[in-house]
């Protein structure tokens, strides 16, 4: 187990630089810098001075020596300084104020989704080929194809335009930024949005896991021996269904921060995903791989998590 | 990427009585009559093949639609519609206009053809680069094999929809010269397919092991074949059936991905149309119109659904643990 601890570690640290390198290596192909506009707007086009400029934010040498500089900064805790959005201010700090947001979005959608998925998958198994079995089936096909961004523009031209139930995007209405229920009221929408997908699938994974578990001996020996179905289905089935998901769950954290993106952007969340497309669409460059860097680290650490969890939860499984 | 739904057979049905063997005698059938026969079994899969072959259809045909793609109707008079467009369906514009007063069904049409060409041309070439790499691994083995793994875990490891937004995004800062459109269309698909191929790779090389010490290649080693002839004779075509099914499943993904960036401002841009960059320009327009928001969107989500369908169809019809059934 530590063997596979340490090499696995080992692994992550590699695949981490390595995908900063590409990342960074990607970014500064793109034409330009934070001056190239402002030069362009200005009556004089002058040259040198946009040399200048460049230089004192070392775009004027070569692209190995800025990684490693940008390296550097990384591992004294600074991600660099937004070109555009916030010009001058620390990637860092921006990145901060986004962070919580962002979490708390993606917390609740993955508690909401879980439960929702649980329900649905056991009552799938259960009643297989029933007929709420059936229009899950239904539901989880509809979950799987629609468009994130699509259902979430309905959603809000229904529910937040039209009917005017909830809130049509932002953290909390004016004024009332200390107010729980006012937030929690805010944050439904955009909650639902973001699990359409997660329910979809984890309540067919959940669903084929659970009858693949009812199948086994020891659920034979549990109904043989006489025990009540109910108390077969919670404590010898449910449990040993729930083991696979676990790493189903960490390595949907990439994908619900893809999803992420759209409900903030849509809902107007002031998030990092908004940051993203913020950034992207301003030609920071800087904050763009922030963002992009924490996201790949967390994606590296999700699927880590994943195989340790995996070996954890289940003793039958060694390394 | 388009994930699936697997159907586990029904456990917890009694299994039927077994019937008495009839010798008969059976007339030869094709390899793809037989997958056509378990196919059409598949009621969904038929029904989506059907709204497929339509949306392809419609695509093909939207130069003979009413209006151009960038065509804006400067007859509108009403002062209402003259200002923020959104003229109601009429007979000159059967789903209405949109945002510019150009026609909705004729842009519709055009934008298809951008989302539905991406969406094959992507799965195509995030295939064969995929079944190279994968054939590569799997054929070799040894250090080619751990070499191009480890660059497939690294691919995989990248959060795919903040790379494809950031490539993207990259890739937009640069003004081509050429034709607007196939430049966009390429970039996409370039680095849609860049971003797509490690699903493939990773299945052909499992095909690939579980082949490679089969008799029918055995045979054909002993019989002087060097490594490449085994590799297309051979390997290739007996690990197509998974291939296609994946393939045909991540069809939609795509799709979904490039609406998703066009909706981003970082894939199809103005004034060339794809499904996702209408949604992206209807949405400061939601108020106005219900139906403009249905409509781009409806047509993705019915094609990928469509796709799908086929694709759990196709899987079903190729797998060979199901044969004789």
């Amino acid at each position: 187990m530590t063997r596979f601890l340490v090499r696995r570690s080992i692994e992550m640290g590699v695949t981490l630089v390595l995908a900063s390198v590409l990342l960074f290596g990607i970014l500064n192909l793109a034409p330009g810098g934070p001056f190239d506009a402002r030069i362009a707007a200005s009556h004089i086009q002058d040259t040198t001075y946009l040399e200048r400029l460049n230089k004192m934010i070392g775009l004027d040498k070569p692209i190995h020596e800025r990684y490693l500089n940008w390296v550097g900064n990384v591992l004294h805790g600074s991600l660099g300084e937004s070109w555009n959005i916030a010009r001058g201010q620390q990637v860092n700090v921006i990145i901060g104020t986004r962070l919580p947001n962002t979490v708390m979005l993606m917390t609740t959608g993955l508690v909401f989704s879980l439960l929702i998925a649980i329900v649905i998958g056991t009552i799938s198994a259960v009643r297989q080929y029933s007929l709420l079995d059936n229009l899950f089936t239904a539901f989880a096909f509809f979950g799987i194809s629609i468009p994130a961004f699509w259902f979430g523009l309905i959603m809000l031209k229904f529910f937040g335009l039209d009917l005017k139930i909830f809130p049509v995007g932002g953290l909390y209405s004016v004024g009332h930024q200390d107010d729980l229920i006012d937030r929690m009221w805010h944050l439904i929408l955009p909650m639902i949005v973001l699990s359409l997908l997660q329910v979809a699938q984890w309540s067919r994974f959940l669903r084929s896991s659970l009858l693949e578990t009812l199948r086994q001996d020891y659920i034979r020996t549990a109904r043989a021996k006489g025990q009540v179905e109910r108390l077969v289905l919670f404590r010898h089935a449910f449990r040993n269904a729930m083991i696979p998901l676990v790493t189903v769950i960490a390595l949907a954290i990439p994908t619900l921060f893809g999803g992420a993106i759209f409900t903030e952007t849509i809902f107007n969340w002031p998030g990092m995903g908004q940051l993203l497309v913020g950034a992207v669409g301003a030609q920071d460059w800087p904050v763009a791989m922030g963002v992009v860097i924490i996201t790949a680290g967390l994606t590296i650490v999700a699927n880590f998590v994943a195989d340790v969890a995996y070996v954890v939860v289940d003793p039958r499984i060694r390394y | 990427m388009a994930t699936t739904v697997s159907e586990p057979s029904n456990v917890l049905s009694v299994p039927a009585p077994a019937t008495p063997v009839v010798e008969e005698r059976v007339k030869a059938r094709g390899e793809l009559a037989i997958v056509w026969s378990r196919f059409r079994r598949h009621q969904f899969a038929l029904v989506g093949l059907g709204a497929l072959l339509f949306m392809v259809f419609v695509a093909t045909i939207a130069p003979v639609a009413p209006f151009g793609p960038n065509e804006i109707d400067r007859s509108i008079s009403d002062p209402q519609y003259v200002s923020h467009g959104f003229a109601p369906p009429s007979a000159t514009h059967w789903l209405g206009t949109d945002e510019l007063n150009r026609d909705m069904f004729s842009r519709l049409l055009w934008a298809g053809r951008i989302s539905l060409a991406v969406g094959f041309l992507t799965v195509g070439i995030g295939a064969t680069i995929g079944i190279f790499i994968g054939a590569l691994a799997g054929f070799y083995g040894g250090w080619v094999d751990t070499v191009l793994m480890r660059i497939t875990d690294l691919f995989l490891s990248f959060p795919f929809l903040p790379t494809l937004i950031l490539i993207s995004a990259m890739m937009h800062q640069y003004r081509f010269a050429a034709d607007a459109t196939l430049v966009q269309v390429g970039t996409i698909v370039g680095v849609l397919a860049l971003l797509g191929w490690m699903d493939t790779a990773r299945l052909v090389r499992g095909q690939f092991l579980s082949l490679l010490n089969r008799d029918f290649v055995l045979a054909a080693r002993a019989l002087g074949a060097d490594g490449r002839r085994i590799m297309l004779v051979h390997l290739i075509p007996n690990s197509m059936a998974p291939i296609i099914v994946a393939a045909s499943l991540n069809v939609g993904g795509f799709i979904i991905a490039e609406s998703a960036i066009s909706f981003l401002g970082v894939g199809i841009s103005p004034p060339t149309a794809s499904w996702g960059s209408m949604l992206a320009d209807f949405q400061s327009y939601l108020r106005y119109s219900a139906v403009a928001v249905l409509l781009p969107g409806g047509a993705i989500f019915i094609t990928v659904m469509a796709i799908n369908f086929v694709g759990d169809g196709l899987r079903d019809a190729l797998d060979p643990w199901l044969r004789n059934r």
